[in-house]
This record gives C-alpha cells, sequence and structure tokens, in this order.
C-alpha cells in the first residue's frame, strides 16, 4: 500500500505539472511535442500489458489506435459528438477488439499469433480505406472546437487530457503487475499448460489483459483527428506506431510498468527531437535500431540495465 | 459478373498465383521447416526487387540481375542464420526476442530503402514488360507470362532439390527431428543455416520478379508478409506442393476480388484469408 501511495503523489504531481504548463509556458511546440510523447506512454504501457506480461506480441498495435482515431472522427462527424463522448466510444469498440484478439489466443500462440495481429491491422485499415463517410483513402479534415477558458488552446486541452490518460493507462499496467492477475499473466507466460493445470484461469486473464490493452490503445489513438486537425489511414494505420508500441516497451523493460514509460520518453523526446533537426525517416530508423540492438544486447530493456548497476551479481 | 470476365480473372489469378508461390517458397522452407520466424522475409524480397532495380540502371535484365544477386543473398542468409542462432536459439526466452528481432530487422530494411532510394514508385525496363500477348478475346501481359514461368521453374527446383538431393533429404530431417539427425552424425546448425541460406537465396530472383510484375515502393514488404504468410500458412509449413497450390488459390482468390469489387480491397485478401486459415485450420492444406 506505501508503494501505491508514493505512485498516487508521483502522478498527482505529474499531471499538476501537467496543468501549469498550459498556464505558465507560452511556446505551442512544446504542448505539440509533448502531446506525442504522452501518447506514446499509453500505447507502450497498453503493448505491454498483452506483450509484456503475457508474452502475447501484438505486431498489430496500429489497427487499435487507427480504429480508436477513426471511431471519434465517425461520431464527431455524425453527430459533433462531445469529446468525453468519442473517447468512451473509441474505447468501447477497441477494447472489443481487443477481446476478440484475446479469443484468438486460444488458438494461436507465439509467431501466429503475432501474423494475425498484423492481419487484423491491414484489413482494419482497407475498412477504413474504403469507408466513404470518413473520407476513404484521401482523408478528411477535422476542426477542433474553440477551446475551454481554463486553457490558452485546444491542444493544450488535449496535452493534459493525454496526461490523464497515461497516468490512468500506467495505473491499470501497475495495479495488472502487482496484483494476482499479473502473477497469473507470468505464469501463463512462462507455460501455459502448466499454468491452467495449477488452476490459473488461463483464458480469462489472457481476455482480460487484451481487452484492456486494446481498449488503452484506442484511447491513445482516439484524440488523434483533434490533434492533427486532419486525419487519413496512412498516417492513422502507420506502421511507425506498431514499431513504437514494441520498440518502446522493449527498450525500456518490458518487466514492470517503469519499462514502458521510460522507453516511451526516451523514444518519443528523441524522435521529436530528430524530426525537427535531421528528418523524420532517420527517427524511425533510430527507432528499428534500437529496438534491434536491445533484444540483441540487453534483453531487460534500460530497467534491467539499472538494476544490474544498482544490484550487481544478483542480490535481487 | 459475366463469365468471360470471371474466366479472364481466374486465368490471371492462376499466372500471378504461381509468382506468389515463388515469393514464399522461401518462407515455406525457413518458417515451415526450420520454424524460424522470419517476418523480414518479405522485406528481404523488397530488397531483391531494389537490387534488380539498381542493376537495371546499369542496363542489366532484371532476371539475369536476380540471377547475379543470388549468390550474394545466400552468403547473407548464412550470416543472419549464424546471428540468429547465436543469439536466441540457445535461449530458452527466444519466442518473444526472436519475433521482435526479425520485426526490427523487416522494418530498419524498409526505413533504409525509403532513405537510399526515397518513397517514390521504382521499375525496370525490359523488352517483355509492358507487351502483351492477344489470345482471340483473351490479353495476357507478357510479363506476367514470365513471372509465371520463372516462378513455376524455381518452385519445382527448390522442390526437386529437398526430396530428391542428399542435401534437401537432411533438410527435412531437422523439420522433422534434430536430435535423431544429430545422432546420425549430421550438424542440424550447419544444415538449419544451409538451408536458409537458400531461402534467402530465392529472395534475390523472387525479388526480381516483383519488381517486374508490379513498380516496387518501400512499404511493399508489408503488404507481402500478408501474402506470403499466407501462402506458407495455407500450404501446411514446409509443404512444396502445397506452396504452390496455396499461391495459385491465392492468387486466384485476389484476382477475382479485383475485378469484382475493385483495387482498394485487394490488400485484405491475403490477409483475410490467413485469418481464415489460422482459425479454421492452421496445419495449411497439406500440413503435417
Amino acid at each position: 500500500m506505501r508503494g501505491w501511495l508514493k505512485f498516487g503523489i508521483g502522478a498527482a504531481a505529474l499531471l499538476g505539472i501537467a496543468l501549469a504548463a498550459t498556464q505558465a509556458v507560452d511556446n505551442e511546440y512544446f504542448f505539440f511535442a509533448g502531446y506525442v510523447v504522452l501518447q506514446f506512454i499509453v500505447l507502450a504501457t497498453a503493448w505491454n500489458i498483452l506483450g509484456g506480461y503475457a508474452g502475447y506480441v501484438n505486431f498489430g498495435s496500429a489497427a487499435f489506435f487507427g480504429i480508436g482515431a477513426y471511431v471519434a472522427v465517425a461520431l464527431f462527424k455524425a453527430f459533433e459528438a462531445p469529446l468525453a463522448a468519442q473517447l468512451a466510444a473509441a474505447m468501447a469498440v477497441t477494447g472489443l477488439m481487443g477481446f476478440a484478439v484475446g479469443a484468438l489466443t486460444m488458438r494461436l500462440r507465439g509467431v501466429f499469433f503475432s501474423i494475425a495481429t498484423v492481419a487484423i491491422a491491414v484489413i482494419c485499415e482497407t475498412l477504413v480505406v474504403n469507408w466513404a463517410f470518413v473520407g476513404g483513402a484521401r482523408g478528411t479534415a477535422v476542426l477542433q472546437p474553440p477551446a475551454p477558458a481554463l486553457f490558452g488552446s485546444y491542444t493544450r486541452m488535449l496535452f493534459v487530457a493525454m496526461a490523464l490518460f497515461a497516468v490512468l493507462a500506467v495505473t491499470v499496467a501497475r495495479y495488472i503487475e502487482t496484483s494476482w492477475i499479473g502473477r497469473g499473466l507470468r505464469a501463463l507466460r512462462d507455460s501455459e499448460e502448466a499454468a491452467e493445470s495449477l488452476g490459473v484461469p488461463t483464458l480469462n486473464l489472457k481476455l482480460f489483459a487484451a481487452t484492456a490493452s486494446g481498449a488503452l490503445m484506442g484511447l491513445a489513438g482516439a484524440p488523434l483527428a483533434l490533434y492533427m486537425n486532419y486525419i487519413e489511414p496512412t498516417s492513422a494505420f502507420s506502421l511507425n506506431y506498431a514499431v513504437s508500441a514494441l520498440a518502446m516497451p522493449i527498450v525500456g523493460g518490458t518487466g514492470s510498468w517503469l519499462g514502458p514509460v521510460i522507453g516511451a520518453l526516451l523514444l518519443g523526446s528523441t524522435q521529436q527531437i530528430v524530426t525537427v533537426t535531421v528528418s523524420s525517416e532517420l527517427n524511425v530508423l533510430v527507432v528499428g535500431l534500437l529496438l534491434v540492438a536491445f533484444v540483441v544486447m540487453a534483453p531487460q530493456g534500460i530497467v534491467g540495465l539499472l538494476r544490474r548497476l544498482a544490484w550487481p551479481r544478483g542480490a535481487k | 459478373m459475366p463469365l468471360e470476365l470471371l474466366i479472364e480473372a481466374v486465368i490471371a489469378g492462376v499466372l500471378l498465383g504461381c509468382f506468389y508461390a515463388a515469393v514464399s517458397v522461401g518462407l515455406s522452407v525457413v518458417f515451415g521447416l526450420l520454424d524460424v520466424p522470419q517476418i523480414a522475409h518479405p522485406a528481404f524480397l523488397v530488397l531483391g526487387a531494389y537490387g534488380a532495380y539498381l542493376l537495371g540502371t546499369w542496363g542489366v535484365d532484371p532476371l539475369l540481375a536476380g540471377a547475379l544477386l543470388t549468390p550474394l543473398f545466400f552468403l547473407g542468409g548464412l550470416g543472419v542464420y549464424r546471428f540468429y542462432h547465436a543469439v536466441f536459439e540457445q535461449r530458452s526466452d527466444a519466442g518473444l526476442r526472436s519475433l521482435a528481432f526479425f520485426f526490427g530487422i523487416a522494418f530498419v530494411v524498409e526505413v533504409a530503402l525509403i532513405l537510399a532510394f526515397g518513397v517514390d514508385q521504382r521499375m525496370v525496363e525490359a523488352p517483355y514488360i509492358g507487351e502483351s500477348l492477344a489470345l482471340g478475346e483473351l490479353r495476357l501481359p507478357i510479363r506476367m507470362l514470365v513471372a509465371f514461368g520463372v516462378a513455376l521453374l524455381l518452385t519445382v527446383t527448390l522442390a526437386l532439390y529437398l526430396s530428391r538431393t542428399f542435401t534437401g533429404r537432411a533438410i527435412k530431417a531437422v523439420a522433422q527431428d534434430q536430435t535423431a539427425l544429430a545422432l546420425m552424425g549430421a550438424d542440424p546448425v550447419r544444415i538449419k543455416q544451409w538451408a536458409f541460406g537458400i531461402a534467402t537465396g530465392t529472395c534475390a530472383l523472387a525479388g526480381a520478379l516483383l519488381i517486374i510484375v508490379q513498380p516496387v515502393e518501400p512499404g511493399l514488404g508489408r503488404l507481402y508478409i500478408g501474402r506470403t504468410f499466407c501462402v506458407a500458412v495455407l500450404a501446411g509449413l514446409g509443404s512444396m506442393p502445397g506452396t504452390l497450390a496455396a499461391g495459385v488459390i491465392l492468387g486466384v482468390a485476389e484476382s477475382v476480388v479485383l475485378t469484382s469489387l475493385g483495387a482498394s480491397w485487394a490488400p485484405a485478401v491475403a490477409f483475410g484469408l490467413l485469418l481464415v486459415v489460422l482459425a479454421i485450420r492452421p496445419a495449411g492444406l497439406f500440413g503435417r
């Protein structure tokens, strides 16, 4: 419980800083870039719930992210639905998708599961490309409504909202990790048969993890169109999201909730800096190379490296 | 759909299908027989296509370029397998990490190609590209016939190699029982390395076919993840006749969807078929 108290204070402090920044910082770019980094924290944390704890590698994060964004756009275009309704609908739809993916794990494991998630991503993108109401392949413009009085601009409000989502995602991940759910997931990651035979409800746990992971990814994507003022399928379903969602936890360390956060902060802000100073292709190359390097040389990620520094020779 | 259109679509689908078999045959070997989650296979394919493009700018025929690049890809494949084996195959937690590794490799290849060539589509020039053969009402593009012929040759050669030669049979044996093979005095790792090299080598020639069949851009590999894995899984892992049959099934399905619903639905065909196969019969048509 004392761990949770500290965690809660830290989370509240971060939210407070985010809120204060909207009043204190003048530079609009800060919020523009900060939003992206926070969005990656949500995405990476969500991926880690299924990929890190349960060991099911999802290559189709972009499907959840993109569908989340498009559900929000469809509601906005159809009924001018308020942001909260868009977010709730996006989470509901991608949560259901996650549930379906969880059901897939009954039959598919390892590489077969991963390829099935690639398939889901491409099929979702094809559906959206052929959906004329939301602009099809050409995309559609979405104008930001006027910002509430408290915030200087709509982007600032989305920045605070995304900070809230990041705290929510990490709280969910931390809860799963420290509770019996996480122990069950880790058990089934090591051996599904052994876990099942010891009475771990493997299917229910996988369904839960996949649903939570999907809903959080949808939440990360839902405000995308309002943030960009525009949306089109190629960028909403970009492979970049799928790779980042997987690279960030692996670079940070998949074992704990802190890993994806560190990975997202590090890779996300590097991406922003490289994109601005050099080129956006180079920044994705950096992500890919770091992913390969960490998978090969430091499978426990940065958290694992730090742990080895702090407790040499396996004291913990 | 009128009958003539359907017949035309089916014939085009068969030609396309043999080409799909050729691009998937290497994956059938590494994924089907060796159990390596080679998600970077389609990326190597696109790399082969760009190799043919690069040699094509010096006036080399794409098919010749593919043949010339094959040994180079073979050596590259040996290296990749050696590395993969050293880092992943001897550990217990290899599953998740080797998947992420190959996914990362595929991504790095794609981005490197974007940095080197840009995102524009590239194509090659050859006498047989652009012409078509008229058989009565039917018009068959000659490039598809060329791809069909070479693809068939490649797939049949590899099938014969695996079933008739000593090394080929050893590759099949390593897939069945690695320990038994080691007890017979053969080194399973060397045989797997050899097989991985051959499979990567096919990417050079199949990549040349790819750029003959359609213009290529760096992101094409992603679409071919669906196509190649669909064929390899539908085939029944590692079966060469199955690879040919599965390729034709996919080719016909895609071609019929293309003529009836339009090009924008085509990418979903392979992935949809793949999901159906995975859900209903993961062992594939000719599964063990």
